[in-house]
């Protein structure tokens, strides 16, 4: 199978035919480097095209933002990853920005500006709201979601660090499954265990991991999906999952996945 | 006369000694460094309001928030009442405010009566949930000892001060029936006045001895207690005003930016820098070590905690186990406040005693558990940030120690010559590109 006629245009190649794009996709390291959530990449350019939007991404041109640096302690190696990328962004007079991972999204967002990056950053749940809403985006009929119990894990980063919560949900609400909330959610949400850099390294010792510890409660919802918004959360979640050996029941998908699959497109 | 004498007296000296522990308590913040917070007032003022005023944030866990607010409320009204007692004192006069007031002076002593019986059972509640069910989060490791017994004493200092309130408006209302001189005729108290068969057979002496014992261990009692909050946990009800008005108002997810940095970040890059921001000086830190790296604001933080640990009981690292406690964070720094701003009192080595607050307080594994989830934040009643200490604690680390866990110093190398976190050759960024193309290539 080709998927010939998909477009992912660069910001480059649409300079130089004397364009720009309407948004920029930050596809994000792990969006372009992980396996896992090369799929969640793969599964948000499908629905920009499906639903026509004028976008780009920067391709090879990307680097990371420097968020787990900075998180890490690591302000100068932040700082120089920070002005690299704003200057790239700003040679390409970007404006508007979306991007799947929240730790890009607040980095984008919140902490370029102070060093004379400004942009309109959002969340790809969001995006996808506004598709909805505009309604570009929604249920084929007969989905394969009506019936089954979907679970939603806040990313920090998202919900309280950028109070993004009703987004991903109204996303999942088009799914026409049954959302059921963990006891800890929103803004008592529990984190995955995978921010503030987290993700690369082991944890502390303690009496157990962060990830197990959410799993099981979302496990516990009953919910044979595991929806997130973030790459880390992502692993967390799958590698949770696989430690209560329930693979085979309970799949973790990203929002982007989930509208993806629903609209036949993957 | 004499009585106004020894009022005037105790009441100069504990107006002294709570002068001087506030110089000292805001010498101390003075320690930290200057961070300019004069911004968005009306939504400062509105978060003040909501947040300390209005207690939102303690609303989260209801049964808690109730007792507290009817502690709080009984505080801020009977407060009225010791003005009252203040006035009498200085000017020799006995419910000066009776006169004036009439009927209604009955009607509002009788209200401060049942807001004080509500105050002794909110105190029960807790001391019973405190000491009988041992609430997981009052019994972290950093509570031992005095934090504890500060808890306890509060509370049983609030009901022996509220039980003097009852017994003296109760003997009161005796001396009132025997005649006795001064004594204002006021009706009989809505809460007290059951209380008036326990004293009727008394003679009107011992009833005056009573009164007037049971109005002293009052406003003493109130004096040493407003002494004791300076030290202890609860000068909250003073500081959550200031410190929620200095909240962060930008969302949680942001860091502070360090300007120092962005100047040599832009020299090496090769771009004009910054002027308006102070070339590094001569032993100037990057990150926290120690107090005087943090802000005021930090530091201000810290004497405003309550202990009551609802950010440690959310915090994802504390929950599974590891060392790190965000309450502990900010128990550490107070303390480390205090040490220094004793031994600068004594004329003492400060800051320079060859101890800092990282190393001897808080170790690395504490903060290198952070998730930076914010978690501790959202849950703080009165908006504080331990993250805030934390991450600036990582900065000195990595910073000026190298000393960050093996695993962030190869990411480090990673995003240096990778340019992404992992060791990814950056030339195959853009693979998933082809592989979306032609899936089966
Ligand atoms: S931000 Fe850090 S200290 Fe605060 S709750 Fe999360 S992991 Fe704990
Ligand atoms: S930091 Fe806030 S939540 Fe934590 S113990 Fe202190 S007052 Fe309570």
């Amino acid at each position: 199978m080709t998927n010939d006629n998909i477009q992912i245009p660069t910001v480059a190649e649409m300079a130089a035919k004397g364009e720009a794009p309407e948004i920029l996709f930050w596809v994000g390291c792990a969006g372009s480097f992980d396996d896992r959530y090369k799929a969640v990449t793969k599964a948000f350019v499908q629905i920009l095209n499906n639903v026509g939007i004028k976008f780009a991404v920067l391709g090879p041109e990307e680097t990371c933002t420097g968020d787990p640096a900075r998180r890490a302690g690591n302000e100068f190696l932040y700082q120089m990853q920070a002005m690299a990328n704003i200057q790239v962004l700003d040679g390409y007079g970007i404006t508007k920005i979306v991007t799947a991972c929240p730790h890009c999204f607040n980095t984008l967002k919140n902490e370029y500006p102070e060093l004379g990056g400004n942009y309109e950053v959002i969340h790809h749940s969001e995006l996808l709201q506004q598709l909805i809403n505009d309604g570009k985006v929604g249920l084929k009929e007969g989905g394969t979601f009506k019936g089954r119990k979907i679970t939603y894990h806040d990313s920090c980063f998202l919900g309280r660090a950028n109070n993004v919560y009703e987004a991903p949900r109204k996303v999942l609400e088009v799914l026409d499954a049954e959302l059921v909330e963990m006891k800890r959610c929103k803004t008592n949400g529990l984190c995955c265990g995978a921010g503030g850099a987290q993700m690369f390294k082991d944890a502390e010792p303690g009496k157990k991991e962060i990830n197990v510890e959410r799993t099981e409660e979302a496990l516990g919802t009953g919910a044979d999906t595991i929806a997130v918004g973030c790459p880390f959360c992502m692993t967390m979640m799958a590698d949770g999952v696989k430690n209560k050996e329930k693979e085979a029941d309970v799949k973790v998908k990203d929002l982007a996945e989930l509208i993806a699959e629903a609209e036949g497109l993957l | 006369m004499i009585a106004q004498l020894a009022f005037l007296v105790v009441l100069g000296i504990f107006g002294f000694l709570i002068f001087r522990r506030i110089q000292r308590i805001k010498q101390n913040i003075h320690l930290g460094k200057s961070q300019e917070i004069n911004d968005r007032k009306d939504e400062r003022l509105k978060t003040m309001l909501l947040v300390a005023f209005g207690q939102k944030k303690m609303f989260k866990r209801l049964l808690p928030a109730f007792f507290h607010f009817l502690i709080y409320a009984g505080f801020i009204l009977i407060n009225i009442e010791v003005l009252e007692i203040v006035l009498d004192g200085l000017l020799g006069t006995h419910r000066l405010f009776a006169p004036f007031l009439g009927s209604f002076y009955t009607v509002l002593i009788s209200f401060f009566e049942i807001l004080a019986v509500l105050v002794i059972l909110a105190c029960v509640v807790f001391l019973i949930r405190r000491n009988i069910f041992k609430l997981d989060r009052f019994h972290k490791i950093e509570m031992k000892g005095w934090p504890t017994l500060d808890a306890n004493l509060i509370l049983v200092i609030e009901t022996v001060l509220m039980l003097a309130i009852l017994s003296m408006n109760a003997a009161d209302q005796v001396l009132q029936t025997h005649g006795a001189e001064h004594y204002t005729q006021t009706g009989s108290f809505l809460i007290s006045g059951f209380m008036v068969p326990m004293f009727e057979n008394m003679s009107t002496s011992s009833l005056l001895i009573l009164e007037r014992s049971a109005w002293w261990f009052h406003i003493v009692g109130i004096f040493a207690f407003a002494l004791y909050v300076t030290y202890s946990k609860h000068l909250h009800i003073f500081l959550a005003f200031p410190n929620t008005y200095y909240s962060r108002l930008e969302p949680k997810g942001k860091m502070g930016n360090m300007p120092e940095i962005t100047n040599e970040v832009k020299l090496m890059l090769g771009m004009p820098a910054d002027d308006s921001v102070a070339p590094p000086v001569e032993g100037m830190k990057f990150g926290a070590k120690d107090i005087n790296d943090l802000t005021w604001k930090n530091l201000m933080d810290a004497y405003s905690c309550t202990e009551c640990g609802r950010c440690t009981s959310e915090c994802p690292a504390n929950q599974t186990g590891k060392k790190l406690s965000p309450r502990k964070i900010m128990m550490d720094t107070r303390d480390r406040m205090e040490e220094v701003g004793d031994s600068l009192a004594k004329g003492g080595k400060g800051l320079e005693d060859g101890k800092s607050l990282l190393g001897d307080y808080v170790t690395k594994e504490e903060i290198n558990a952070c998730t930076s989830c914010n978690a501790c934040v959202e849950a703080c009643p009165v908006n504080i940030s331990p993250l805030e200490i934390i991450l600036q604690m990582r900065r000195y680390v990595a910073m000026e120690e190298s000393g960050s866990p093996q695993s962030w110093n190869m990411m480090f190398q990673n995003v240096e010559t990778n340019f992404a976190p992992w060791k990814f050759a950056p030339t195959d960024r853009f693979n998933w590109a082809d592989e979306l193309k032609s899936p089966n290539a």
